[in-house]
């Protein structure tokens, strides 16, 4: 099993599945919103050209989120 | 000072969708859906209305409503604000929530993009949770099988216990079976349904402890199993709303108030405290969609999407990212500025004609000289001029603009522009605001509610007039073709406006930025939002229907409000211009009032003047100007950039002039109409007043600038 580690340290190309979110209020309520439950698979597709934010696909869509947000998705990688 | 709840609350959105059904007699039907899975297109194809559509989440801003007939029964469609569930997180989550809930709709059509189906499965639920009569619409279809993707509709009907239809809603025949399957939700009996979802057998108790009371009480006002499951999370706007729905206060009722306090106690005991309630809630719910689709959906490739994940590392790549977003703003100028080269010179030679035949007609009918010059030389000139001036650029920008808007661009632009946005403490969709101030400020303005922090929400208002819309283009490039192209001619001289006016506008970004983040650090203090941005599948845009859209939608509309604008000014500036007062007119005497002021910025009273009567509508500044410099010498008509030159030239300008005219365009005062959508967004007269002041500011400074550094070095 490997170690859990945050969404921001999940390079481009690379797939984990999400164990937790560690934020509270409207943002997690979001990320919810959007399919991000623990045990959901996600895949980074890359960075935008200044580096923050990243794109991540996340049940079939493409979503952009800050590495400040993404610092608090505590994952599994795969 | 400044944010205050009252000020950018949400009382600045609309409070909600007003149902006016076109006929007491027509079914209601809303259209639900996430954002961005063509519901604005089916909306349309259904209605054959022009309801703006773009392929970027959060479009739609305000509940449009329309009417369609099917098989002799008329239907009210209401578009709902795309949403990604109902659990009213934003104000549009709101809006949708209260309209499905009390709005009373006969059904609720949810529409689902089929390349990403799990995702809105989970909207799907949710709505049938609130109301069974729910027919599903599997749209986009067709990019669903390029992409290899199938849905199995009968196994998805099966699965939900609803109607559902798939679609194309490109394809206007296609939504004949969604019209058929509304129609016979609207008739069939009202049935009870299995819940769509199973929660937890802790959560399943405690909702059955307060249904039974609930249902006493609501009848079947309000589905009392979904009110359960709300009022055990304790939302209180929630609360308000079904008070105010049912008249009554719910949780008066004692024996309600008591079967809650059980019910939660019963949650607590199972270690559900209300953010783990919440949670278990969403997490359910999100995993019977992931349980459907997997019962329906199949990708036929692991690579579905690759497609488009090349297009992205093109256009979001380190490298190539900016430099193609400048290239094709740039191209998008030129086509602009070659294309409306010819007809826009066709358009004046024919109005100027027509003004000539006009003349001579007020005169065989023996009209007073004063009547003659009011209306043909004072109001039929500057229409003219507007017309021909505006038409032609505007029917090319708007389209090639929609139509990188419907190819799904535009939510790139916002993930390439975001962590500047991010440095200036403000929201990375901030950018496609900004995009949309180039087609109207006032549209920008109003886009702003997809900024869902109030404070991130101003920032964007306040500056957006900073990039130079449809309405300050014209003049900008008149200026720049007479005084900066004039040497170079053909291919070179298109090319070269074009990255003139390019780096204008990058100038105007920059202000953004600068602006954005003064008053980040001032008035509007905070530290940035978090944020989801989705970027939507690469779309090919519909291009006859962009073409129709953008010319019968935008352009018609903004030239209509611009001649609408020009001719009373016409007159007014005919009428000032004409009317002397102690040996001189009016406008002369208002312009040597204003000339030392202008003289200052490098600019002259003249221009000012022309800036500050133009407040109705930018469009206008420079025929106000030129009828100024005109009125005091001979007439002649403005046919050509040489004599357009001419008559600058002999008025004093200098290409000090121009480009400190260039930069006062790009930074001066809103328009009215702009000020006016800032006063009702922000909400208050001192938010316009400080959007009018800031890019002002910056427009007298940098105009002060560079006068004084010419004259420095002179």
């Amino acid at each position: 099993m490997s170690e859990q580690t945050s969404l921001l340290a999940l390079s481009p190309g690379m797939r984990c599945r999400v164990t937790a979110l560690t934020m509270e209020g409207s943002m997690r309520r979001r990320l919810l919103d959007i399919g991000l439950t623990p045990g959901t698979e996600v895949q980074c597709l890359g960075r935008s050209p200044a580096g923050d934010p990243a794109a991540y696909l996340i049940r079939g869509a493409v979503i952009a989120i800050r590495a400040r947000d993404s610092r608090s998705i505590i994952i599994q990688k795969l | 000072m400044g944010l205050t709840k009252s000020s950018v609350g949400r009382g600045a959105l609309d409070d909600g969708i007003c149902l006016s059904p076109c006929d007491p007699e027509d079914r209601v039907i809303a259209l639900a859906g996430n954002p961005n899975v063509g519901k604005s297109t089916v909306f349309n194809a259904l209605t054959g209305m022009h309801q703006h559509t773009g392929n970027w989440p959060g479009k739609t801003v305000a509940g449009a409503q329309g009417r369609c007939v099917h098989r002799g029964q008329g239907y009210t469609l209401v578009d709902i604000p795309g949403t990604y569930s109902l659990m009213a997180n934003s104000a549009e989550e709101e809006i949708a929530r209260n309209f499905i809930c009390f709005g009373e709709p006969d059904v609720t059509v949810v529409v689902c993009d089929a390349t990403c189906l799990e995702r809105n499965l989970n909207l799907v639920l949710q709505t049938m949770e609130i109301s069974p009569r729910t027919v599903v619409c599997v749209n986009l279809l067709d990019e669903a099988k390029r992409k290899h993707i199938s849905v199995d509709l009968a196994a998805l009907a099966r699965l939900l216990g609803v109607r559902v239809v798939g679609c194309t809603a490109r394809k206007k025949k296609s939504l004949i079976p969604l019209l058929d399957a509304v129609a016979e939700v609207c008739d069939a009996p009202p049935a009870d349904n299995a819940p769509p979802v199973t929660y937890p057998a802790e959560i399943e108790a405690a909702i059955d402890r307060v249904v039974p009371v609930l249902q006493a009480q609501l009848g079947d006002k309000l589905n009392a199993r979904w009110l359960a499951l709300k009022l055990l999370e304790g939302e209180c706007c929630l609360h308000a709303d079904v008070s105010g729905y049912l008249g009554c206060d719910p949780l008066c009722d004692k024996a309600l108030c008591e079967a809650l306090t059980e019910a939660k106690q019963l949650l607590t005991a199972a270690g559900l405290s209300s953010e783990n309630y919440r949670d278990a809630v969403v997490g359910t719910v999100m995993a019977r969609a992931e349980e459907i689709a997997g019962g329906c959906v199949r990708y036929e490739t692991a690579q579905a999407h690759l497609r488009d994940r090349r297009i992205d590392r093109i256009l979001t790549g380190r490298v190539t990212a900016y430099p193609v977003m400048l290239l094709l703003l740039a191209f998008i100028f030129w086509l602009t500025i070659v294309g409306a080269n010819y007809p826009s010179a066709l358009l004046s030679k024919g109005l100027f004609a027509l003004q000539d035949q006009l003349t001579l007609l007020f005169i065989r009918i023996g009209a007073p000289d004063f009547l003659r010059g009011l209306l043909v030389d004072g109001m039929y000139r500057v229409l003219a001029w507007v017309v021909s001036v505006m038409l032609p650029p505007m029917a090319i920008f708007f389209p090639l603009f929609t139509l990188l808007e419907d190819a799904g661009y535009l939510p790139r632009i916002a993930y390439n522009l975001d962590r500047p946005f991010q440095c200036c403490h403000a929201c990375g969709k901030q950018a496609l605001t900004m995009c949309m101030g180039f087609g109207c400020n006032a549209a920008g303005v109003v886009g702003c509610r997809i900024i869902d922090s109030p404070r991130e929400r101003l920032l964007a208002i306040l500056t957006n007039s900073f990039v130079p819309c449809n309405g300050r283009f014209p003049t900008m490039l008149t200026i720049l073709s007479v005084f900066f192209v004039g040497a170079v001619t053909g291919l070179a001289a298109s090319v070269w406006s074009a990255l003139l006016l390019t780096l204008v506008i990058v100038l105007g970004v920059a202000l953004t930025f600068l602006s954005t983040r003064l008053l980040s650090a001032t008035l509007l203090r905070g530290v940035p939002s978090s944020f989801t941005l989705e970027l939507p599948p690469y779309r090919r845009p519909q291009i006859g229907q962009v073409l129709l859209r953008s010319v019968l939608d935008r352009t018609l509309f903004v030239l209509g409000r611009a001649a609408a604008v020009a001719a009373p000014a016409g007159l007014f500036i005919w009428l000032m211009a004409n009317i002397t007062v102690a040996g001189g007119t009016l406008l002369s005497h208002c312009a040597s009032l204003l000339d030392p002021v202008g003289r200052a910025m490098g600019l002259d009273g003249v221009i000012l003047i022309a800036f500050i009567l133009s407040l109705p509508a930018n469009e206008i500044t420079l025929p106000i100007a030129l009828m100024a410099y005109l009125a005091q010498g001979t007439l002649i008509d403005i046919e050509s950039t040489a004599e357009m030159r001419e008559v600058l030239i002999a008025n004093g300008w200098t290409p000090v002039t121009a480009v400190c005219m260039l930069l006062f365009t790009l930074l001066h005062w809103p328009c009215s109409t702009t000020l006016l959508t800032i006063k009702k967004e922000a909400g208050g007269w001192r938010w316009a007043l400080l959007a009018l002041a800031l890019p002002t500011l910056f427009g007298v400074l940098l105009c002060l600038a560079v006068n004084g550094v010419w004259h420095l070095f002179r």
